[in-house]
This record gives C-alpha cells, sequence and structure tokens, in this order.
C-alpha cells in the first residue's frame, strides 16, 4: 500500500497561560488514506477541533502551539514548514469546514467574493473567470439560484445554505484533503443529511480525503470508513469503522454506542455516560477514562495504557479489555 | 422600500428634537441676568432709548408671545434679527459657517488620517513596543485639554517655528488653508486619540475572530487578511463613535475658534452670549442641533452601507 495522504504521529499540544503548561492533547497519531473518510469522535473538549487547527498550523499562537510529533502530508512536514509553505497548502491542498458557518463567514463581504477570494490567490483566476467558477461550485453544493445568491450577504443566507456555502468555498482549489468540524450539528435532521451525502458524493467523484469531526456515531456509521475515538486529548481507540463500531473495545467506545439515541430509543430516555469528561487542568492519572470507568482495575489508576493492536488496523488503549480480546484471538 | 422610507421619515423626526431645543435655548438664555438693551448702550443708556430697543426687537412682549414670533419666524425660515449686528441671523450664520465647517471637516478627516495607521500598527504588533507607545499616547491625549493642547500647538509651530500663523481664517485657498492646519490639528489630535483606542480594541477581536480564521484557512496572507477582513469589520463601530464625537466637537469648536480667533459660529455664540444677544444664541443653537442630527442621520446611513445586516 502506498503511504497515506496523511499521517499524524504522537501530535502533541499545549498550552502556555501565565508561564504555566497544560497538555491539550498527547501524542496523538492518525492518518487517512487518499479517499478514506475518516471519522473523529469524541466528547466536547476532547481536543477534535485542536487537533485540526494544528493540522492547519493555525492554532491562536498566544495561548497554544505544537509541542512535539509529526504531520506528514503529502510526504512534507506541516509541524516545520514555513508560514509561506503553508499558504500554499490551505485552501488549496486542505480545505477546512468550520464547526459554526454563522461566524466563519465574514459579516460583511457578499459570499461569492469570499469564495472567489481562494480562486483569484491560488488558481490565479480573472476577477471573471473566478465568479463564473464561484456560480459553479455554489450550484454544485445545490444553492438554488447561484447567479443571484452569489452577491448574497451571509446573513441572508439560513444555517443549512451557509454551512453549502462553506463546504464550496473548502472545496473552490480541489483540496487533496477536507476537515469538515461538525458540519452539521447546527443543523435539522434533513439538511444534515442531505450535507452528509453531499460529502460522501465528493469522496466518491473526486477520491477526496476527509477527516469528519462529530459527536454522533450514526453520522460514523453512515458515512465513515474508518474510526478515531479520542477521549480527554488522547486517542484511545481507532480502527475501521465496521469493527469498532461492531466491536468496540474501549469501555468507553461501548458507552458512546450505547448512548445513541437508535440504540436506546426502547429505553425511552438518553442514557449519558455518568460523571463529566475532565478538563485539562485536572486531567486524572493513568487512564483518563479510569474515575468514570465501571471495569476500572487498580493499574488504570496509576498507569496510562499504550495502544495496542488487537486485529488489522484496530487498536485501543485499555488496560483490561485490550488484553482479553488478544486472548480470545489467540485462542 | 426600507431605505426609501427611512430617508424620506427620518427628517420628519427631527421636527420634535428642534422643537424642544428651541424651548431650552430660549428659556436659558432669556434666564441670564442681564438686559440685551442695556448692554447693547452701555453707559450711554436712557430708560427711552432702552425701551425704543426694547419695542423694536419684541423683548417687551410677554415671553410665550416672544416664543410664538420664534416660532412663527422658525416655519419661515426665519431666525429673527441680531440685536448686536443689526443684520438677519440666517445671514450672520451664513457668513460665519464657512470656519466652522472647515474646522469640523479638516479635523475628521485628519483624526481618521492619524487613527487608522496608529491602531492599525499597534492591533498588528499587539503587545510589541510600539503597541504600548501608541498606548501611552493616545491615553495620554485623551487627558489634554483642546484649548491647552491648541495653546502649545500655537507656540511650537508659530511661535518657535514660524510655520503656521498664529490665528485668524486668511485670504483665499491656500492661505486659508495653512490657516486652518493648526485648528484642526487640534481638535483632530483629541479625536483620533479617542479613534485609536477604539479601533485597535476592535481590531483585535477581529483579528481573532473566526472568520478571520477562516481566511487565513483559506491561504490568505496576513496582509490580506486584515485589509480584507478585519479591518471592514472593525470600522462599523468605529463609524458610530465618530457620530457620537461630532457632536461633541461642534461644541469643542466654540473652544478651538476662540484660541484660534477664526470667525466662526463658535465665536459668534460666545458672544452672543456675552451681549445677550438672544436671536443669534437661539439661531447658533438651533444650527447646531440641525447639524447633530443630521450628522447622527449620515452616521446611520454609513453604517448600514458599511455593515449589510444593519437594518435602516
Ligand atoms: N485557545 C485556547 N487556549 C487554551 N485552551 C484551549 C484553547 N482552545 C481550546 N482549548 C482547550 O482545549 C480543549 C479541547 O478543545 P477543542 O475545542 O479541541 O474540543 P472539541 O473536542 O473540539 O470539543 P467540541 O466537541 O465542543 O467542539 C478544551 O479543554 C479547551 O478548553
Ligand atoms: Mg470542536
Amino acid at each position: 500500500m502506498s503511504a497515506p495522504l496523511l499521517d499524524i504521529r504522537d501530535l502533541s499540544i499545549e498550552a502556555h497561560k501565565d508561564g504555566e503548561r497544560l497538555g491539550i492533547v498527547e501524542r496523538v497519531s492518525f492518518s487517512v488514506a487518499t479517499g478514506e473518510i475518516l471519522g473523529l469522535v469524541g466528547e466536547s473538549g476532547s481536543g477534535k477541533t485542536v487537533t485540526c487547527r494544528a493540522l492547519m498550523r493555525l492554532l491562536p499562537t498566544r495561548s497554544l502551539r505544537i509541542s512535539g510529533g509529526k504531520i506528514e502530508f503529502a510526504g512534507r512536514n506541516l509541524v516545520t514548514a514555513s508560514e509561506a509553505e503553508m499558504r500554499h497548502i490551505r485552501g488549496a491542498r486542505i480545505g477546512m469546514i468550520f464547526q459554526n458557518p454563522a461566524s466563519h463567514l465574514d459579516p460583511v463581504m457578499r459570499i461569492g467574493r469570499q469564495i472567489g477570494e481562494s480562486l483569484v490567490l491560488h488558481l490565479q483566476m480573472s476577477p471573471r473567470e473566478a465568479k463564473a467558477q464561484t456560480i459553479e461550485l455554489l450550484r454544485q453544493v445545490g444553492i438554488p439560484d447561484p447567479q443571484r445568491r452569489a452577491d448574497d450577504f451571509p446573513h441572508q443566507f439560513s444555517g443549512g445554505m451557509r454551512q453549502r456555502a462553506m463546504i464550496a468555498l473548502a472545496l473552490a482549489c480541489s483540496p487533496e484533503l477536507l476537515i469538515a468540524d461538525e458540519p452539521t450539528t447546527a443543523l435539522d435532521v434533513t439538511v444534515q443529511a442531505q450535507i452528509l451525502r453531499l460529502l460522501v458524493e465528493l469522496r466518491d467523484k473526486r477520491g477526496l480525503s476527509i477527516i469528519l469531526i462529530t459527536h454522533d456515531l450514526g453520522v460514523v456509521a453512515q458515512t465513515c470508513d474508518s474510526v478515531a475515538v479520542m477521549y480527554a486529548g488522547r486517542i484511545c481507540e481507532k480502527g475501521p469503522k465496521r469493527d469498532v463500531l461492531a466491536e468496540p473495545l474501549h469501555p468507553y467506545t461501548s458507552r458512546l454506542i450505547a448512548c445513541q439515541p437508535s440504540a436506546s430509543a426502547e429505553a425511552g430516555l438518553l442514557p449519558s455516560i455518568p460523571g463529566q469528561p475532565p478538563s485539562p487542568s485536572a486531567w486524572p492519572s493513568g487512564c483518563r477514562f479510569h474515575p468514570r470507568c465501571e471495569r476500572a482495575i487498580g493499574l488504570c489508576r496509576s498507569s496510562a495504557p499504550e495502544l495496542v493492536t488487537v486485529r488489522s488496523n484496530h487498536v485501543a488503549a485499555c488496560h483490561v479489555t485490550a488484553p482479553a480480546r488478544l486472548a480470545d484471538e489467540a485462542a | 422600500m426600507d431605505r426609501f422610507r427611512f430617508v424620506l421619515y427620518r427628517p420628519l423626526q427631527l421636527l420634535p428634537v428642534l422643537l424642544g431645543i428651541s424651548i431650552i435655548t430660549f428659556v436659558l438664555i432669556r434666564s441670564i441676568p442681564g438686559d440685551p438693551a442695556r448692554l447693547l448702550l452701555g453707559t450711554k443708556s436712557t430708560p427711552e432709548a432702552i425701551a425704543r430697543i426694547r419695542a423694536q426687537f419684541g423683548l417687551d412682549e410677554p415671553l410665550w408671545v416672544q416664543y410664538l414670533y420664534f416660532l412663527k419666524n422658525l416655519f419661515n425660515g426665519e431666525m429673527g434679527t441680531s440685536i448686536l449686528y443689526r443684520i438677519d441671523v440666517v445671514r450672520l450664520i451664513g457668513e460665519r459657517i464657512g470656519p466652522t465647517l472647515s474646522l469640523v471637516l479638516g479635523s475628521v478627516i485628519l483624526a481618521i488620517a492619524i487613527a487608522v495607521p496608529l491602531a492599525t500598527a499597534a492591533a498588528r504588533n499587539r503587545g510589541s513596543l510600539i503597541d504600548h507607545t501608541i498606548r501611552i499616547i493616545s491615553t495620554a491625549g485623551l487627558g489634554f485639554p483642546a484649548f491647552w493642547l491648541g495653546i502649545m500647538l500655537i507656540i511650537l509651530f508659530s511661535v518657535k517655528f514660524d510655520m503656521f500663523p498664529v490665528s485668524g481664517y486668511g485670504d483665499g485657498f491656500a492661505d486659508r488653508l495653512h490657516h486652518m492646519v493648526l485648528p484642526c490639528l487640534t481638535v483632530a489630535l483629541a479625536l483620533s486619540a479617542v479613534l485609536t483606542r477604539n479601533l485597535r480594541a476592535s481590531m483585535i477581536a477581529e483579528l481573532s475572530s473566526d472568520h478571520a480564521t477562516a481566511a487565513r484557512a483559506r491561504g490568505l496572507p496576513e496582509g490580506m487578511v486584515f485589509w480584507r477582513h478585519v479591518l471592514p469589520n472593525s470600522l462599523v463601530p468605529t463609524i458610530n463613535l465618530l457620530a457620537v464625537n461630532i457632536g461633541w466637537l461642534i461644541g469643542g469648536t466654540v473652544v478651538v475658534e476662540t484660541v484660534f480667533s477664526l470667525p466662526g459660529m463658535g465665536q459668534l455664540l460666545v458672544r452672543g452670549i456675552f451681549t445677550r444677544d438672544y436671536m443669534v444664541v437661539q439661531g447658533v443653537a438651533m444650527a447646531f442641533a440641525c447639524a447633530a442630527v443630521l450628522i447622527n442621520f449620515l452616521a446611520d446611513i454609513l453604517t448600514a452601507a458599511a455593515d449589510p445586516r444593519v437594518k435602516i
């Protein structure tokens, strides 16, 4: 197999505030092959957004920085890339869809011009070519009457249309990788399904690779090829979607699956994982999930489990379930 | 359609404001002790002469009758005759409006020309030596009274270096421009201090805004992010601040016109108050009130033009 398009190795990110350092993300590794859709899931605050910002080297430099690891993208290490090099990658080779489309569009610039901006910049189009291409892009993402809508300001768009415009913006220069940070959280169910279908279609047509950040394992089941589960700044499990969803190893993943509305519909109410996700200033010792884990043993409190491969490509970091599964497989 | 109605209706809202202002100035100027006729005639005043002047300007009528006359005149576009200058107040204001208008316009343009580059330099180099220097200077600028600053500028540029005239309005365009430099600078320095601080703060907020991050994620270089996205967005709140300050600035022209002996409306107002020239004081106050309302109207239009979300 050829090298993956994106390969993140042991990426760590720390926050520095008043001389104090906090590990926000620790030794995160995952890779995305060409044409693959990777789902990145985890509770709020687990570090999904920060990881993806780091990938674009767009962390707020006053508070956050990459403290270790490698981000190999198409053979280049983005951690050490120069700012000029990054500018040719951002927008041109990696596109990003943000969590909240309303605030990530410039309120005082027409939608069409914002999209045209990257076309002029990266593809050296003339303003007229850019305008025509912008209208074409808006048509492709399903904006009705794109000719007229291109001249609208963001506030004149509905939430779903803004997200579509955001996708058009991110895909304007045909990037190889798309990072979609919860592209559907703010939208109602039908629009959500349309947007996800659009993303899958783009992958099928263009061979686009996608990192899809979401809270929703239902979304993962529908769209992704593989999954990485983050908890408290670390990856606790990752593997092919089928394996992870059908046979989750990490107790956290199991709980997440149990908490999905569809699985618990019969029960009548939505179970949630007891306890709060921890914050970076008070990470638990050992396995960070142990205070909320029913299966925790003494070892979980004192030592952080390493990721162990239990089956081809399926890895998990758990002192209890991973060795048990390994023993099963061996038998 | 909305805009059309706005442009149509907004001037109508002016009417109650002007009515209120007319009552307030009418009462205030008449509540200062002193009789215009006596002040005008000085030591030569005889009871007969005083009575003659009072009758001539209608000052012997009851107050409410005087006010109704004033209102009636206003509706005809007249503001009475100056007791001191013996000419029509509208004509008098017309003669004096030039220096005041140039002072206000010149100061605003100059203040913007000072504030935008300073705020830009400070915001883009936040926390650096440049930023701290600009902050200290603009904070200090807020504390200086306009007249003191004006006198200092006169001492420095007129007396010491002989670069600009000490006072007066000059003749011909170039000469007037030359005369207006120091007065405009006096007002502009105070105004730009407020503008710089405000603009810097909104630029800093906009620099770390989501849409600026999104622009960077599109590959835009930092300079483009700033000029295309950060600056236009940070100007929106500044337009309103400017409008508020122009109201204050109109009041400030009174002081600056006095310091620089500019024959403008501020000076006219001051002299009118000292001589109890009721008609002149009422007229100038009405003119200032109209200007303030008009400027807010313009600011609303400008804000709507700069920010498409604003409905007028
Ligand atoms: N600028 C910052 N300075 C310091 N800490 C930060 C900063 N931005 C984020 N964090 C912290 O990093 C952690 C991860 O945040 P992140 O936004 O990546 O979470 P997330 O997984 O995307 O959550 P959500 O699902 O709510 O979007 C949080 O604990 C957050 O408090
Ligand atoms: Mg997030």
